[in-house]
């Protein structure tokens, strides 16, 4: 069974994260929302494993 | 006036139960003469249980109402002798368009599966499946079957004993008695029935309300369902367009919660959305129009002694997906069988917990699906909408996020997983078959397999030598024999047969799968059936 990666898995984390602010830039704050809900989404569609997407949900909630 | 809704079909006329010294007692009385009164009433009858429909009212429903009939409950319909005039009037279709703002994001295509009689859905509006219902009880009627329909006939008061129900009725002539040994209590969400005694009826309530108009009107618009979320004519609120047959065309409004529903149903306030949905030069007549909102609920428990709750009464739903009316007929056709059992002394009363236990989870399933929808279509939050936005916005490009689109998940027919009447499986055999689903049809020599089924205990054998039939206790089973050479399409091997090289299934009288094998064993088959009748565990 797939479980969530939780290890460091991005080869180039700076060039991800700086991506992925300049994404934002100029952006309204609705306009941010809309834009990460729809990175969720497609996100999410990429992974596709239910098992693997429960799990994330359950990290991103900090609570385990 | 021609319209149907505005017609007595079953005018009150004096019976001769208001005459007698003591209150006459009938077998069964159902309380309600819609869809789900008349075709449990209907049922009961066409098995030789004698019935009294009593309804308030003497017309069909007034308006079109539930609009989308789908292939389970016409393939009930076909048991019951009134599925040919229904798919006749109605319309079929299939290709469905959803817009968001002032763009289409994507259409779509139900698909439906070959290999079956009936087709997916029909959109015919209630005062026509009840007119051809009604018109079912006058041919039982003439062929001798004890089906009685009583108009301007409202229950007064309902006592429920160990052995039976005393019914006081009110009519034009003043209130009588009646006493029945079981109650069907189909009569609607505000069942008062189920009110006179004292049952609970709880759910969410949705604080939203919807405009249905039903417009007469020559258009070139194609047989489609066509749902549109935050459009230029219904800003932040959706809306729907679907067509009946003769031209009507069904439009709903979403009108939020803090309406004024007087001025809504104003004739120049609804022509103003009209025009601005379907263009100012539009020409068409107002055929009926009405507001409504909506709670998805249930009863604990859809029996109490001897009053049975089904369709509305026992559970309602948003109307997104279709399942009202369609999970009702599921509710009589579960029904009907068991009670017959009970009333010939056949199977316990005990049989009937497997009605609570069956459409309780059909019930559960309906009111998931149709909050989900309704959530997707009224986001609650300001999240829940930039998520709802975002799939619809990604809808117009990528294929990735249609599947979440929303606009109502169509009525599909219940599979009784985990009941106690289900028998033994077979692990070769297809998933959609298994005990507790309902049969699928597929082409069979000289026609179609459910068309071969009345309302008794079958046993369908493919590849398989039968006896052409059995009885046990006193309940015959049918023998249905079937081969796989021949059947090119090959829908038989994939529908019952799966990897194994031979098929017995175990059917009840509603078309669901009891049990089945890959060989014969008259043992086995005579368990499986006393179980399916809550006569063994």
């Amino acid at each position: 069974m797939n479980a969530l990666n939780t290890k460091a898995n991005i080869s180039t984390p700076d060039e991800f994260y700086a991506e992925l602010l300049a994404a934002h830039e100029g952006l309204s704050k609705p306009e941010s929302d809309a834009f990460n809900a729809r990175l969720i989404l497609l996100l999410a569609n990429h992974i596709g494993d239910r098992t693997v997407l429960s799990q994330a949900l359950r990290a991103a909630a900090l609570k385990d | 006036m021609g319209r149907i809704f505005e017609q007595a079909l079953y005018p009150y006329s004096r019976s001769a139960d208001q005459d007698a010294a003591t209150p006459v007692r009938h077998t069964v009385v159902v309380v309600g003469a819609g869809p789900i009164g008349l075709a449990a009433a209907i049922d009961l009858a066409m098995q030789d249980v004698p019935v009294v429909v009593v309804d308030e009212n003497d017309k069909v429903s007034w308006g079109s109402r539930a609009i989308c009939f789908a292939k389970r409950p016409l393939e009930i319909l076909d048991r019951l002798g009134c599925g040919d005039p229904m798919v006749e009037k109605g319309v079929i279709w299939n290709l469905g368009r959803v817009y968001f703002d002032e763009r289409q994001v994507f259409g779509f295509n139900l698909l439906p599966e070959q290999g079956h009689k009936r087709p997916a859905f029909i959109n015919l509006p209630q005062y026509s499946f009840e007119q051809f219902l009604v018109e079912r009880v006058r041919a039982l009627e003439a062929e001798g079957k004890r089906i009685e329909l009583r108009g301007g006939s409202k229950v007064l008061d309902v006592a429920s004993h160990d052995d039976g129900v005393d019914l006081t009725i009110g009519t034009p002539d003043g209130p009588y008695q009646l006493c029945a040994d079981w109650l069907i209590a189909c009569d609607g969400a505000a069942s008062p029935i189920r009110t006179m005694m004292g049952l609970d009826f709880v759910g969410r309530v949705f604080e939203d309300n919807f405009l249905i108009a039903d417009v007469v009107m020559e258009a070139d618009f194609p047989t489609e369902r066509w749902f549109w979320f935050d459009p230029p004519f219904n800003r932040g609120q959706s809306a729907l367009l679907h067509k009946q047959p003769d031209n009507i065309w069904r439009i709903d409004f979403q009108l939020g919660w803090d309406v004024d529903r007087d001025a809504e149903l104003k004739p120049e306030n609804i022509d103003r959305r009209l025009r601005a949905m379907l263009g100012e030069d539009i020409r068409y007549e107002l055929e009926w129009s009405s507001i409504y909102s909506f709670q998805c609920r249930r009863m604990d428990r859809f029996h109490e002694g001897r009053v049975v709750f089904a369709g509305d009464s026992a559970h309602q739903v948003s109307p997104f997906g279709a399942r009202g009316a369609n999970s009702g007929l599921q509710d009589t056709d579960n029904l009907a069988w068991k009670l017959k059992l009970i009333i010939d002394g056949k199977a316990p009363v005990t049989l009937l917990d497997s009605y609570d236990a069956e459409r309780i989870a059909g019930a559960n399933e309906n009111i998931l699906n149709s909050s989900r929808s309704t959530d997707f279509i009224t986001p609650k939050s300001e999240i829940s909408r930039i998520f709802r936005d975002a799939v619809l916005d990604l809808s117009e490009r990528y294929e990735a996020t249609r599947p979440m689109v929303n606009s109502g998940r169509l009525s599909v027919p219940c599979t009784y997983d985990g009941s106690p009447l289900n028998g033994p499986d077979c692990a070769d055999m297809p998933a959609r078959t298994r005990p507790g689903s309902p049969m699928c049809d597929a082409p069979v020599p000289g026609g179609w397999l459910l068309d071969r089924m009345g309302s008794g205990f079958y046993l369908l054998a493919i590849d398989l030598e039968v006896p052409d039939g059995l009885e046990i206790d006193g309940i015959p089973v049918t023998a249905i024999k079937l081969t796989t050479s021949g059947d090119e399409e090959g829908y038989l091997r994939q529908r019952y047969l799966g990897d194994a090289l031979a098929g017995a299934y175990l059917m009840r009288p509603d078309q669901h799968v009891v049990a089945r094998w890959d060989h014969f064993d008259e043992n086995a088959v005579t368990a499986a059936l006393l179980k399916a009748i809550g006569r063994q565990s």
